[in-house]
């Protein structure tokens, strides 16, 4: 059950639709305890990705993946729009000229992904960003790819949610959130959050490939 | 006569627009008419925000073969910035340096640096050092 570049695709357009809905909730989230454009740069960013996205479409998921990437530098401002864009730039480098990808495949390039976002960012595990929901999502999939593909997907989700969960009582130690302090304690991170819906958005879409 | 030597440029980065185009005000108020200074701010549509496309415009606009020294004022000017390193070629990319220095400080000790045609990394260390600019406050 290899992922085409369509699926990949369409997985990026629900992502690109629940940010739509989600769009005033990340604000809100972002107001408390950041500069407040957080659903509002993922949603104009996603917003011009869906515009262009079947021009993103000839040449395999990997290029898919760094116009992606790219599209979101150039359109969303804040620190969102780099590390966003590094995540799925490095995606699409990891996942090479392959037509297709199998799902160990397409959790290697998640794993790059990560890495990329961590070297840019520079965050840590329980500084309260984006990362604390992406690394145990990865992590569920790094250990469960092998068995049940839907059951994998089902577990990302899970376990990014519990991250996003997890850190809202502690002090944000990254970005504006962290000139807050002790005040961004209890208050639940926006990146964390944005991040838990793109692995929702995975499952979706591409849980019942097969 | 002999070509004058390439300066080292600079490229200031805020959230706002205004307050990069202020701190460029001020920096050129210092600098020769040579140098580059460029100033870039605010998002993709105008609002408070960085720009990793117009950053690397700005580079390349600062760019006259010696180099570039790029500031930006919070976290995400400084991500935006290395985001528009991997949007130019190698080798331009790899003579551009990002400083973690005060932007308006920094950029007016930078500017002053450049413009008398020091070093890459001499214009740079001046940046940096703006952390520390005696101000007689105390």
């Amino acid at each position: 059950m290899p992922i085409t570049t369509p699926d990949l695709a369409g997985a990026f357009r629900l992502f690109g639709e629940r940010l739509a809905e989600e769009r005033d909730a990340l604000t809100r989230l972002d107001q408390a305890i950041g500069d407040g454009d957080h659903g509002i740069n993922m949603d104009r960013g996603f917003q011009a990705v869906l515009g262009s996205l079947p021009t993103f479409l000839d040449d395999g998921p990997g290029a898919l993946c760094k116009q992606v990437g790219m599209r979101l530098i150039s359109t969303v401002g804040g620190a969102s729009g780099p590390l966003y864009g590094t995540f799925f730039l490095r995606m699409g480098t990891a996942m090479g000229t392959a037509e297709k990808l199998e799902p160990v495949e397409l959790v290697a390039a998640l794993r790059a992904g990560l890495e990329g976002v961590i070297q840019r960012g520079k965050a840590v595990p329980d500084d309260k960003t984006m990362v604390d929901a992406m690394r145990p999502a990865i992590e569920a999939l790094e250990v469960s790819v092998g068995g049940d593909w839907q059951e994998a997907l089902a577990s990302a989700a899970c376990a990014a949610r519990q991250g996003r969960d997890r850190v809202t009582p502690l002090v944000a130690r990254k970005g504006r959130a962290s000139y807050l302090g002790e005040r961004s304690t209890g208050h639940q991170d926006p990146g964390a959050t944005s991040t838990t819906i793109l692995f929702e958005s995975l499952h979706d879409a591409l849980a019942t490939i097969s | 006569m002999q070509p004058p030597e390439p300066l080292v440029g600079i490229v200031i980065v805020s959230h706002s627009a205004r307050l990069a185009e202020g701190v460029r005000e001020l920096a050129a108020q210092m600098a020769g008419p040579d140098l580059r200074l460029v100033a870039v701010g605010g998002g993709p549509d105008g609002s408070l925000g960085t720009d990793a496309s117009r950053i690397a415009d700005a580079i390349r606009e600062a760019d006259s073969g010696a180099g570039v020294v790029v500031l930006g004022d919070l976290g995400s000017a400084i991500l935006a910035s290395q985001a528009a390193l991997e949007m130019l070629p190698a080798d331009l990319g790899g003579r551009v340096r990002i400083s973690g220095g005060p932007v308006a400080e920094g950029s007016v000790l930078a500017a002053v640096q450049a413009s008398i045609g020091e070093s890459l990394q001499q214009v740079l260390d001046a940046a940096g050092s703006a952390r520390d600019l005696d101000k007689g406050a105390g």
